[in-house]
């Protein structure tokens, strides 16, 4: 069950400042690995791929892979030259998108 | 000699003399996402100390950050869970919590900080979880919750979720609550197990110690269903049920009369602090 994303950006800026962005979203990321009580296997579901982007512009992307936990959570850092906009996207093995977004205002 | 074994005796009365490096529980200050929080306040009358701490106090510096950023704090997920189930059709009736009680933040707001209260049609305290499965039962036409299963906690979590940074306080007027809470006083001074102590034995008289590599807290409730870095989140009277363990006694269950009595008096003993759920401990 994957639940809606949580992310943190901070509300404004000052230009070229390097930001911290935080991200988080509710997953069980079943790794394919793991059988039910019955001994079938259980098909594997995760979020295969992580994307930022800010006005259209990479920011980060990232492959997960089966061994990363339920929840996955990113944190990294941006250089931010305007006001704009950050959009995350997630990806699902089971071609679901889910997506988030968060302005920032440069002073 | 005499010279040498004398600075020896110096030398050890002056480390005996520097005291425990944990005496007390820390001094800093708490805000929730800038929303500040009570960890300290002067304690109710009748109270045995004269300030009642928050857990939050004895915790390490990691792990009390943890609880400063809503973000960091792994008990929030557990909330949102309560939130996706609060909004949950369950029961013959059709209706989700939400049918009735609508948006939670303003509906649930301040139960966190006056449960438990008085139930007239049980003639007992009643807490949150049992609460819940009262409506559950009474107004949905669905199963009760059974102790900490199936969302119990969550949804708990949740709803006294709302009440952050809101001040506990009780009404002990209410009904029979008064003879509730002296029964719950009972229960916290009586010892009991192999190891014979009492709660009172390690939350009031050896409060701020260290129990081997545990810093001993007042033993407040005011973060349940709080977030256990050892076993993620806790409700109370499953944390009631592993301390009377510790002690090597017989373990009451969850929701009887002694632990409901229990839960009177220990939350009383938390007045004026404020609500942390999902509060973060060891």
């Amino acid at each position: 069950m994957a639940s809606k994303p949580r992310i943190k950006v901070p509300k404004s800026a000052s230009a070229g400042e390097v930001i911290t962005i935080k991200t988080l979203i509710s997953h069980e990321m079943e790794s394919g690995q793991r059988k039910d009580k019955e001994g079938n296997p259980i098909p594997r579901r995760i979020i295969n791929k992580f994307t930022c982007t800010f006005e259209g512009e990479l920011v980060f992307e990232c492959d997960l892979d089966p061994a990363i936990s339920a929840n996955p959570y990113f944190e990294f850092n941006a250089k931010v030259p305007a006001s704009g906009t950050f959009e995350f996207t997630w990806l699902d093995d089971d071609g679901s998108v889910y997506t988030a977004e968060a302005p920032i205002e440069v002073k | 000699m005499k010279r040498l074994l004398l600075a020896g005796v110096v030398l050890a009365a002056s480390i005996a003399g520097s005291g425990p490096v944990w005496a007390d529980p820390v001094e800093d200050t708490l805000e929730i996402d800038g929303m500040p929080i009570v960890t300290q306040t002067a304690a109710p009358e009748g109270h045995p100390f004269d300030e009642v701490y928050s857990g939050w106090l004895f915790r390490s510096a990691e792990t009390r950050d943890l609880e400063r950023d809503t973000f960091e704090n792994p008990g929030m997920i557990a909330v949102e869970d309560g939130e996706a189930m609060w909004n949950t059709v369950m029961g013959s009736e059709g209706k989700s919590c939400a049918s009735c009680h609508e948006d939670a933040s303003v509906s649930m707001k301040g139960v966190g900080a006056h449960y438990p209260k008085w139930d007239a049609d049980s003639g007992k305290p009643i807490n949150v979880e049992l609460q819940i499965n009262k409506c559950l039962t009474e107004q949905m036409g669905a199963e009760p919750l059974p102790f900490n299963k199936n969302g119990q906690r969550e949804l708990t979590a949740y709803i006294k979720h709302q009440s952050l940074g809101m001040p506990v306080e009780l009404d002990l007027t209410e009904g029979d609550m008064q003879s509730w809470w002296d029964r719950g006083k009972d229960v916290y001074y009586t010892r009991t197990g192999q190891l014979n102590l009492a709660c009172a034995s390690c939350h009031e008289t050896a409060m701020g110690k260290m129990i081997r590599a545990d810093h001993l807290s007042q033993g407040q409730v005011n973060g349940f269903p709080t977030y256990r870095l050892k076993n993620g989140l806790t409700s109370l009277h499953q944390r009631f049920r592993g301390c009377i363990r510790d002690t090597r006694a017989e373990q009451p269950k969850a929701f009887s009369d002694d632990l409901m009595a229990l839960e009177t008096y220990v939350t009383w003993r938390g007045t004026g602090l404020s609500v942390e759920t999902p509060s973060v401990r060891q």
